[in-house]
């Protein structure tokens, strides 16, 4: 019992808004020594127990470095945005008169949803796509339908490309065969006895995809109708 | 054979020359927090595999306390004017470079796994994938490199400047992953999950509907991951109650059940990759700013999922 500490940790520490690397080093560290609460706890077994964690954490750091490869692409992205990828990007969406920042949105929630039910998750992501592409495509758009875009409503748009993209991802994959959370399911189902044919699972992903593609999209076109309240101010 | 060796120390040598970089860039009042940052992240990146774990920790603990003090800074950017006439010039030309990781990558996931030189593969079979990336992203930075006749001096330069804009929350997502081992180790899910089953109502079929989707949301958010909730809620609620005792559908309460634990990836920090790095990539002033823009898709779709996994669970 004493372990949820840790999770308590990670709780109170982004309720009062600590940098979330600290949070995440202080809340393992709590999990660990928690763990150890019985009676008859001595400094030393502490001292060892906050080892073996750090040696815990450590290890799966480490194991986990795979995670931040995505950033090697950071030079390309600066170059391309040094060349003006972000400017062409908005000349493209300027020189559509009917472009508007929901319909844009909604194109690319169908492109991203459409693709991740390929398989093809690695065709969008926030470094490669939402910065120097759809988010400035959507601002542009925005521009338009309001010239005088006030700083929160340019960041609402930017944010809500990041979460278009999210959105498109997470209710796009599953419904791909042998994407890893359709694979961890029919795991652990066959390891407690039940057997299920990934296919049985991805045809039940496409529901809650339909109506995540209705539910956001709805959002998206009613932004549209935001900007143009707030224009028309 | 090509594995994941070679991506750590081409993300290694960048940065190293990112910490080389901050270190001589006066523009930028906390440099030096910057330096000792990705010069630690740039060993890890080089030496980690040969590093006692204990080290390996210290060196994440070392980086949590530069972010948590707030040691990092940014430097000013090359002041810039030409960007508009250069996109004039490039025209849609400049989006060549932009597709090819993505098209090398997905090439090179659905070809590279069976190609074998001299009876070695010659990729890493479990990390195709990853390799792929990474040939796709240094072929199209030389694709650029020489399309702009740049120097790569220019390419690391506006990568570092990209780099210390997203700044520590870039380490977030692989530090949340260190501290889910640790949550595993100390069996914190199964904690979870027994509280679950002691103190929720699971008197009825939907009773036990409404625990179990919501639940891994809401389990999902604290770890911030659903694969991590789903095995342990599952086991808790889904398999003995839903399906063993109610009779439900394993494929259709599993299927769904994982979904509703996505509606609570898209709420909480604990998603750094998809939550908070994006905010900082996109410059927004509130942390939280992406959570806030999907909050209310992912209740909406939350409340739908579990009012789809009653009424299809127990029909089929």
């Amino acid at each position: 019992m004493w372990v949820l500490l840790g999770v308590a940790v990670v709780v109170v520490g982004f309720a009062i808004r600590l940098n979330p690397l600290l949070i995440v080093v202080l809340a393992a560290l709590v999990t660990g020594l928690a763990a150890l609460i019985a009676p008859g706890l001595t400094p030393a077994v502490l001292l060892a127990g906050a080892i073996d964690t750090l040696a815990v954490l450590g290890k799966a750091f480490k194991d986990n470095r795979y995670i931040s490869i995505t950033w090697l692409i950071l030079p390309l992205i600066g170059l391309l945005e040094r060349e003006g990828l972000q400017e062409r990007a908005k000349t493209l969406i300027q020189k559509l008169r009917s472009a508007t920042t929901g319909r844009l949105l909604l194109i690319y929630l169908v492109v991203r949803q459409g693709t991740s039910a390929l398989g093809l998750t690695s065709l969008g992501g926030h470094p490669q796509m939402v910065r120097p592409l759809i988010a400035p495509m959507a601002e542009a758009a925005a521009e338009t339908q309001d010239p005088d875009l006030s700083d929160a409503s340019r960041n609402k748009v930017k944010a809500l490309a990041a979460a278009t993209d999210n959105v498109g991802l997470f209710f796009g994959e599953d419904i791909f065969i042998a994407i890893a959370s359709i694979l961890l399911i029919k795991g652990f189902l066959e390891a407690n006895g039940i057997i299920v044919q990934p296919l049985e699972l991805s045809v039940w992903a496409i529901p809650t995809a339909i109506l995540a593609l209705l539910i956001h999209g709805t959002r998206l076109l009613l932004l549209d109708r935001a900007l143009k309240r707030e224009a028309g101010r | 054979m090509i594995g994941l060796g070679v991506l750590y120390v081409l993300a290694g040598l960048l940065f190293a020359i990112f910490a080389v970089g901050s270190a001589t860039d006066r523009t930028n009042p906390r440099r030096w927090g910057n330096t000792i940052f990705w010069g630690l992240f740039s060993l890890s990146f080089l030496a980690g595999s040969w590093l006692p774990d204990v080290v390996n920790g210290l060196i994440l603990v070392a980086m949590a306390l530069v972010a948590g003090f707030n040691l990092m800074g940014k430097g000013e950017p090359v002041p810039q004017t030409d960007r508009a006439e250069r996109a004039a010039r490039w025209g849609n030309r400049l989006f060549i470079p932009a597709l090819i990781p993505p098209i090398v990558t997905l090439t090179g996931t659905l070809t590279l796994k069976g190609v074998e030189i001299g009876g070695q593969p010659l990729v890493d079979p479990k990390q195709v994938t990853l390799v792929s990336l990474g040939a796709g992203i240094v072929l199209a930075t030389a694709v650029a490199l020489v399309m702009f006749r740049a120097s790569p001096a220019v390419a690391v330069r506006e990568g570092r400047r990209l780099m210390d804009s997203v700044s520590w929350a870039g380490l977030l997502p692989q530090a949340l992953a260190a501290l889910g081992a640790v949550f595993a180790a100390a069996q914190v899910g199964d904690v979870i999950g027994g509280l679950a089953t002691t103190w929720l109502p699971l008197n009825g079929p939907l009773a036990a509907v409404i625990a179990y989707s919501l639940g891994m949301a809401l389990f999902t958010a604290i770890m911030g991951n659903a694969f991590a909730a789903f095995p342990v809620m599952t086991a808790a609620i889904a398999l003995p109650l839903i399906i063993g005792k109610f009779g439900g559908d394993p494929a259709i309460v599993c299927a769904i059940g994982m979904l509703s634990g996505f509606c609570g990836t898209l709420l909480t920090p604990m998603a750094a990759n998809f939550n908070i790095v994006p905010a900082a990539l996109l410059e927004l002033p509130d942390r939280n700013g992406v959570i806030k823009a999907q909050a209310p898709t992912a209740l909406l779709l939350l409340l739908a999922n579990t009012v789809l996994m009653y009424a299809l669970a127990y029909r089929f």
